[in-house]
């Protein structure tokens, strides 16, 4: 935390006159950069980020996104950006309020400001232009946001960034965001050859008198902030011994789909989905495989199980609205016993809803999508890390069982990087090869096994295994049967399948004590934030553990012991549940969050929950609260 | 990784193809549970004459389906088969075709099934233009679900949603389909001159591309009578024909007078001729070889091996990699 003492308010001294710095050592920062879109600000953040990795710090960060594309400039809600956690270990997520801003105008400052993003107090290095704005009205705005601000308690530099890149370059726009990353490189004590080295991978493409201009840039904000800044900041780092890699959530999904030998994904673009499907269509260019962008969700889902159908485990990903789309032909997959990969990117819903926003709200319909009993392998990754292997296992999967395996992301996980150990490739990800053998005489197509409901399938191309598949009710020859004892059968076969699959699985791990006071419970992103909140509990000697469900349809054996060492559980989620103390509410007919109702009804626990639809990711401080609401 | 799509060699294959000889019972597959003189039954003995003729390996040819009456075509072939969700036969045609172009895939679907929940696929379909051959069987309604007036009915149909007659034109597949961009191949044929039917849905399967056929079916159960007129007057028939398109035998020329010879070659022609229903047109009204297959723009001749993939990943994964040290690797 900032030993907020130490440092003094003060403004920069005057160009050349070295000030006095006083340098304070922290744990961890929050740090954002914002600005219109397109000026920068996200390569910023990104070029940002990548440097204290490289210096071998903990970091996280996520992307500052506007809804629209192009937002009116200098506009509350048109900030986009960055917003990176360092610390001296691991971040799993990211953190609570901001502690310092680099913003190129004071608008989307103010929506930062509004938002409640920004610590108390923060420390804010704003682009002092505007003070001299030939408008009117845009002088007296910044004048006036400046001072209420500072009145505020805010601790605000004000920094000639435009008129300091005219010195380098005539386009200020392309180039202060290097000015920028140039002052925070010398804000947090970073290697500026570290952060040249960086720039010049960033901009690889580009020419390389566009590298040296960017690199100039960076070197003069990093001079400038040495000469006039009065503070500066030092966060041990750790190195570590293994390459790591830096990717965002929805960047490892798409490697997970090449690690998992799939070679083709089916897809109609949606965000916060759609940038997975983006960097697999350039990464196929080199590997092979084709990312089909098909007419609608609809037929992306249905192309994606023809595919499989064939013989080639396919991959479609998409978001909320999409997924609704799909509910039908994902039901053929399960009656069809295709194996299929479905990606859900989640955002907020219902309908529209918040496409840039994050939220977990999709769960129930993902478990129990598509109209009558259509069981599925249900998947949520915890970390970015876990994108990448889920898609892995999820093929796997897919293709043990005969089933639709559905990995459950979200904004928060696709839109947020931070480094993870780097896979080492390993040959048993891959799919086997297509089976073209002959089909034993007399072998039918869905051979039942009467314990695990398991069958082998029969792929075109295979003599003697022509049937024809149908999403009708069947019986073991693939023949559409009407008979009551047939439809039973087939129904209990589709669901021992997922029985079969749970006795492979391992007792979840408890983070904590097996026993204590409170349990929380978690799933998918919200990982980092939760164990976070419980550390700092378990530290200062309170019973408390958290328990982090990955795979949620089948649930892991070992849960109920589990549940049985706890006085209170509470699930924490980012979707919708009734507050407890609204007027009408009542226990008759409180709406429970998704993962404590599935629990609830699993196991006849008792268990709480509290969740919310801000949008945001979660922040551990707001677990805090939470548990210390579920102690008192 | 060898990514085998194949155990038999190509040789082998062909070896097979010629050397075993099919019988029409071969394809052949349970009974069909059509009503009597329901013109699926013409549509399902074409294609099973053409999967023997061909020599085709049953286990590398898939008929795909939606659902309706016509839907139920695959489950009477003893081939593989896919008969999938209302409208949607087209995309998962595409898919299996585009992971195996191995394959030889059919799609039957209906009137229904193509040119209302499924429109969209069937636009698209004809632009990708992959190598499938489609068979629309237009029975100018809901046939499965009972007699609903679908967007093929003529004005004026009466049917249990439109008791006083239908109330919108009807829309006309064949000037649709050649309206999209990519269009290869449309024919229209009629259900019950067998001999042309076999000829147009020949002509489809060798043609490399989409090869869209309207198929004008009979449906007794609900429209009884409807094609009476055209069935009971040759007159009302246009024969289109061409060395580029069908060959008309004598015996067909004499009952069949009214003919014209039409290069499918000629889009304007064709869409006069798509315009008008009365004469019905039957043959094939358009052709373009040349238009590429979405299979084949997309298709990668590198073998996907398992070290391809290693080397693949680790390039991707070196973009992203920070090394110890914090220094760049080389
Ligand atoms: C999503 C969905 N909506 C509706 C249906 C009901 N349905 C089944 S077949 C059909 C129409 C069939 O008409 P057509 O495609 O012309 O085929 P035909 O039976 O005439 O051959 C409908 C509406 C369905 N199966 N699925
Ligand atoms: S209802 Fe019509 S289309 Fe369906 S089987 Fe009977 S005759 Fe054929
Ligand atoms: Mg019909």
């Amino acid at each position: 935390m900032a030993p907020d003492d130490i440092i003094k308010p003060n403004k920069p001294a005057a160009n050349g006159n070295h000030v006095n710095r006083v340098s304070a050592r922290l744990k961890e920062h929050i740090v954002e950069i914002i600005s219109d879109s397109g000026e920068g600000a996200q390569k910023c953040g990104q070029s940002f980020g990548s440097i204290v990795a490289r210096m071998g710090h903990g970091v996280w960060t996520v992307e500052i996104i506007p809804a629209e594309i192009r937002p009116p400039a200098r506009s509350v809600a048109g900030a986009s950006g960055n917003r990176i956690r360092i610390g001296e270990k691991r971040v799993t997520n990211g953190g609570n309020e901001t502690d310092l801003v680099v913003a190129f105008n004071e608008q989307v400052l103010l929506g930062r400001v509004r938002s409640n993003e920004l610590k108390q107090g923060c420390t804010i290095l704003l682009e002092s232009m505007w003070r001299d704005d030939p408008n009117l009205s845009i002088r007296s705005s910044y004048v006036e946001t400046y001072k209420q601000l500072v009145a505020a308690g805010y601790r605000v530099y004000e920094i000639p960034m435009e008129e300091e890149c005219h010195k380098h370059v005539t386009d200020s726009r392309r180039g202060k965001n290097m000015f920028a990353l140039g002052m925070l490189c010398s804000c947090y004590s970073l290697d500026l050859q570290v952060a040249r080295d960086q720039v010049a991978l960033t901009f690889g493409k580009k020419s390389e008198k566009v590298i040296n201009t960017n690199i100039e840039l960076l070197e003069a904000g990093f001079a400038w902030a040495e000469a006039n800044l009065d503070f500066r900041y030092e966060i041990p780092s750790s190195k570590t011994t293994e390459p790591q890699i830096v990717v965002n959530g929805n960047t490892a999904l798409a490697l997970g789909v090449l690690a998992s030998g799939m070679e083709i994904c089916a897809m109609y673009p949606i965000t916060p989905a759609t940038s997975a499907s983006h960097y697999l269509s350039d990464a196929f260019e080199k590997v092979g495989g084709v990312v089909h962008q098909a007419e609608d969700e609809i037929a992306a889902c249905a192309f994606a199980i023809g595919a499989s159908y064939a013989g080639k485990c396919t991959v479609t990903i998409t978001s909320g609205p999409g997924y609704s789309l799909k509910q039908e032909a994902i039901g053929l997959a399960v009656m069809g016993e295709i194996p299929l990969v479905v990606v859900n990117v989640m955002r907020g819903g219902p309908s529209t809803g918040q496409p840039t926003k994050t939220e977990q709200g999709d769960l129930m319909t993902t478990i129990f999508g598509s109209h009558g009993d259509a069981p599925k392998v249900v998947i949520a990754p915890g970390t970015i890390e876990e994108c990448f292997y889920s898609v892995i296992t999820a093929r796997k999967i897919a293709e043990t069982f005969n089933m639709v395996v559905v990995i459950l992301s979200d904004a928060n996980l696709a839109t947020s990087q931070a480094p993870f150990t780097r896979p080492s490739f390993d040959e048993a990800w891959l799919a086997p090869p297509i089976d073209q053998s002959a089909v034993p005489a007399g072998a039918k197509p869905y051979d039942w096994d009467p314990k695990t409901g398991l069958a082998r399938r029969f792929i075109p191309g295979q003599p003697g295994g022509m049937h024809t598949l149908t999403g009708l009710a069947h019986d073991v020859n693939s023949h559409v049967a009407y008979d009551p004892e047939i439809n039973q059968q087939g129904m209990r076969a589709r669901s021992l399948k997922l029985a079969a699959l749970q006795k492979t699985l391992l007792p979840p791990t408890v983070f904590g004590d097996p026993t204590g006071d409170l349990l929380v419970i978690g799933w998918g992103s919200t990982k980092g934030a939760i164990e976070e909140a419980v550390e700092e509990f378990r530290e200062e000697g309170k019973r408390i553990s958290s328990l982090h469900l990955t795979f949620i349809q089948p649930m892991p054996p070992g849960i109920k012991e589990i549940l049985a060492g706890f006085k209170k559980i509470i699930t924490i989620e980012n979707n919708w549940s009734d507050d407890p103390n609204d007027e009408i509410i009542d226990e008759t007919n409180r709406r429970y969050s998704a993962l404590a109702m599935l629990l609830r009804s699993r196991y006849l626990f008792d268990i709480d929950c509290w969740s919310e639809c801000r949008g945001t990711p979660l922040k551990p401080n707001t677990v805090r609260r939470v548990i210390l609401e579920a102690l008192s | 990784m060898k990514v085998a799509t194949q155990t038999i060699s190509a040789s082998e294959c062909l070896l097979r193809m010629y050397d075993e000889h099919h019988e029409i019972e071969d394809y052949q597959k349970g009974v069909p549970r059509w009503c009597t003189g329901c013109g699926d039954n013409a549509i399902l003995t074409a294609v099973q004459r053409l999967c023997r003729d061909e020599g085709l390996l049953p286990e590398k040819t898939v008929f795909v389906s939606g659902i309706g009456c016509s839907s139920r075509l695959p489950h009477y072939m003893n081939t593989y088969g896919f008969h999938g969700i209302h409208g949607r036969a087209l995309p998962v045609a595409e898919g299996a075709k585009l992971a195996r172009p191995d394959l030889d895939v059919f799609v039957n679907t209906g009137d229904g099934d193509c040119c209302s929940i499924g429109a969209a696929h069937w636009i698209h379909a004809v632009r990708y233009n992959m190598d499938l051959t489609m068979m629309l069987h237009d029975n100018q309604i809901y046939g499965l679900t009972k007699k609903q007036a679908s967007p093929t009915s003529p004005i004026g149909t009466k049917s249990n949603t439109t008791p006083r007659g239908s109330y919108l034109e009807a829309l006309n597949p064949l000037t649709v389909t050649l309206g999209i961009s990519n269009v290869s191949f449309v024919a229209q044929v009629v259900d019950w001159i067998p001999e042309v039917l076999y000829q147009v849905i020949s002509a489809a399967f060798h043609h490399k591309g989409f090869s869209f056929i309207r198929i004008v079916q009979r449906c007794p159960e609900w429209l009884p009578k409807q094609m009476d007129p055209w069935m009971h007057d040759p007159q009302r028939v246009l024969l289109l024909h061409h060395e580029n398109g069908l060959e008309i035998s004598p015996a067909l020329a004499k009952v069949y007078t009214k003919m014209e010879e039409h290069d499918p070659a000629n889009m304007n022609r064709a869409r006069e001729i798509a315009s008008s229903d009365d004469p019905i047109p039957v043959g094939i009204l358009y052709r373009d070889d040349d238009i590429p297959c979405y299979e084949d723009v997309r298709h990668d001749s590198r073998l996907r091996t398992a070290e391809m993939v290693k080397n693949g990943l680790n390039a991707e994964l070196d973009k992203f990699t920070v090394w110890p040290e914090g220094a760049t690797h080389a």
